[in-house]
């Protein structure tokens, strides 16, 4: 698998360090991302995974900086991304147009709020294809009839004079890979991308997808909520609990052997073949409010494993406890790890 | 199919369900065609058993559930539950059956009244139906209730809006089971909640089932591991049809019909080992749509063994084992 083993030894292409992504509101400040790090390398595919509220989806737009400002902020950290911090620049610079859309592409859950109601797909990746790449209109007339064949879309001289509505919800999904895919990116950042889809139908895309970078040698972020997704495309994986990183490894190590008693329990609470009669193991409670967080680790009220060392006012931070395997726990630091 | 004497033994018996939509055009709004979205339907479901019925969006698995509570009027066929026959009984007929019939919806944002409190909403059968005399034994039936799906009892003047999403759906449950109820259709009640909070609603059901005798589940979803984890039986919906129809255990581990097969293997499992072993079927094309249903066997035109035989004939469900029913020309 590309990016396994080839991954370690180069440079990561994009590189994000302690970010930080603050929401203020009327009730104060939410703690939306907190101290957030992770690579993504060369042609590899990566699963961001949490559930709502976690961050998986705002360390994305902060990437971009696509977060509303006010009332999100960002107030710390580094994206560093060919030899530039992105952060540095300001949201609407031309550094970070270039980037935006052209190196690192997005493909959002909602392919009808992301695309213009009132203009043809083929207009709307022809103006990506003339504002980022400077092409002419029948050079980016032809390369978007391409791009729509590229996604498997029938008919795509004729379809390129539709209007989104036109499309079926995989469809236009398809149209949105093709306008992430246009200015040949280095980057995709799929967020929850076939999450609204049917099961063939969001496996047409995914199977696309996974397709396309192999062909193209992009890198692919998979933020879901669906481990199942990440367990068959994925080559490695974040998991995300409340704006911080718990666990990352290679697939195999988070989902096979999680170490993380959050990972754990989210793997757990997933039906899955050859369960039985066993009951479904929940996790307790709910998640934090991310306005009072303290300074004690985030999982703790609802930890099935917690010891009296966890009460402790300080955030576990993440330890390697394999190669490439890292863990955010109290107790797998003190060596007494719950999920071995 | 003829009338039968009501069948014995089954909580709900389905047959030959049809639910047809007009659709209309022009100024007098004339019927020109008809959305055919439940298209000849049977099944049946035992005391305490769980009836799990599986397809992607637009097969009719819904229309299937909101017609066996009749919130609509099937255009033909009979919904028999505890041997009565109610596809065609008028409104005021079926409002006093309402109590023993009952349906938790997808989204518990929707179903639930934001200006009631969740007591009242909870009561609201008990009153509807005159099931309890006097304030304390309603009230205490309401807190019995609560207990019952794990709600504390001192919530029941709280408003829907001050609650979590799997708070709400407890106090769906909590309506649904109000009437004492034998049967509880479930149309995604799961779906729209975090995947912790899923497993906690989810063994509630199961629960609730193991408690009180006789419940039964019409359990409708797309999410196939949850209803092999729910569901006694389970059957797979195309196109307003069942194409297979199978013993839960049986279904997945031996799947016949080409659709049942692409779908299984298109749903992923959080188990990377399992995963690089697993062959995902991908299927063609998209779903026609039920306003227009290819010819003979629906499913032919993005079927990887379609015979040319399967475009004239079209398939019925027959048996091809102990409990397992399939509608394939080729098997």
């Amino acid at each position: 698998m590309p990016g396994e083993d080839a991954g370690r030894a180069m440079e990561p292409l994009l590189r994000v360090e302690n970010l930080k992504v603050e929401f203020h509101t009327e009730r104060g400040t939410v703690a939306a991302v907190n101290d957030v790090s992770y690579d993504i390398y060369d042609g590899e595919i990566v699963g961001l995974v949490g559930e709502s509220g976690s961050g998986k989806t705002v360390s994305q737009l902060a990437v971009m900086q696509l977060v509303r400002t006010p009332p999100g902020l960002i107030t710390g950290g580094r994206v560093l991304f060919e030899g530039a911090d992105l952060l540095q620049y300001p949201s609407k610079s031309r550094e970070m147009r270039s980037v935006r859309g052209r190196k690192i592409a997005m493909v959002f859950q909602e392919p009808m709020t992301s695309l213009n109601p009132a203009l043809t797909v083929g207009l709307q990746l022809r103006e990506m294809l003339e504002l980022h790449l400077g092409m002419n209109r029948e050079a980016s007339r032809e390369r978007s009839v391409e791009l729509l064949q590229m996604v498997g879309i029938p008919d795509a001289e004729k379809r390129v004079k539709d209007y989104p509505h036109q499309f079926s919800g995989g469809m236009r999904q398809r149209v949105m890979v093709a306008m992430a895919i246009s200015c040949n990116p280095k980057i995709v950042i799929a967020d929850e991308a076939t999450t609204a889809l049917d099961a063939t139908t969001q496996l047409q895309l995914l199977e696309l997808m996974r397709d396309l970078v192999k062909r193209l040698g992009v890198s692919l972020v998979l933020v879901t909520h669906n481990l199942g997704v990440v367990a068959r495309y994925a080559h490695r994986v974040y998991v995300m609990y409340a704006g911080r990183i718990v666990e990352h490894g290679t697939v195999a190590q988070v989902l096979s052997c999680p170490r993380h008693p959050y990972t754990r329990g989210l793997i757990q609470c997933v039906p899955r073949p050859g369960l039985g009669d066993r009951p479904l193991i929940s996790i307790d409670g709910m998640p934090p409010d991310l306005i009072e967080l303290g300074s004690a680790c985030t999982f703790l009220p609802r930890c099935p494993y917690r010891e009296p060392t966890c009460e402790q006012e300080v955030l576990p931070k993440l330890e390697v406890v394999e190669p490439g395997h890292e863990v955010a726990c109290h107790l797998v630091s003190k060596g007494s790890d719950p999920c071995r | 199919m003829s009338m039968k004497t009501p069948s014995d033994g089954y909580a709900l018996e389905v047959r030959d369900l049809k639910m047809y939509f007009p659709v209309t055009a022009g100024l007098l709004r004339r019927k020109v065609a008809d959305v055919k979205a439940v298209d000849g339907v049977s099944f049946a479901i035992r005391p305490g058993e769980t009836l799990g019925l599986v397809g992607e969006s637009g097969c009719g698995k819904t229309t299937v559930g909101r017609c066996i509570v009749r919130l609509y009027r099937p255009t033909s066929g009979d919904i028999i539950l505890e041997g009565k026959n109610i596809s065609r009984l008028p409104e005021r007929e079926i409002r006093p059956l309402r109590r023993r019939m009952n349906i938790v919806f997808q989204d518990p944002f929707g179903s639930l009244d934001p200006r009631q409190s969740i007591g009242s909403i909870v009561g609201d059968p008990l009153k509807r139906h005159r099931l309890v005399q006097g304030k304390t034994a309603y009230r205490d039936r309401i807190a019995e209730l609560f207990e019952m799906v794990g709600l504390d009892r001192n919530l029941t003047g709280r408003y829907p809006h001050e609650l979590s999403g799997g708070q709400r759906q407890r106090v769906a449950v909590a309506r649904a089971l109000a009437g004492d109820p034998s049967l509880i259709v479930c149309d995604e009640p799961v779906s729209a909640l975090d995947v912790s909070i899923q497993a906690q609603t989810i063994n509630l059901l199961r629960d609730l089932q193991r408690k009180i005798e006789g419940l039964t589940y019409l359990f409708i979803s797309h999410d196939l591991w949850v209803v092999q984890y729910i569901s006694t039986r389970v059957a797979v919906m195309y196109l307003g049809r069942i194409v297979e129809i199978a013993e839960s255990e049986q279904l997945y581990e031996k799947p016949l019909h080409p659709y049942t097969k692409a779908l299984l293997s298109a749903a992923p499992v959080c188990d990377p080992e399992l995963e690089s072993t697993r062959h995902p079927i991908v299927l063609q094309g998209e779903t026609p749509s039920a306003l227009n249903p290819p010819s003979g066997c629906r499913f032919h035109p993005r079927c990887p063994m379609a015979q040319p035989e399967c475009r004239e004939r079209d398939p019925v469900l027959r048996s091809v084992g102990e409990d397992h029913q399939v509608a394939c020309l080729l098997i």
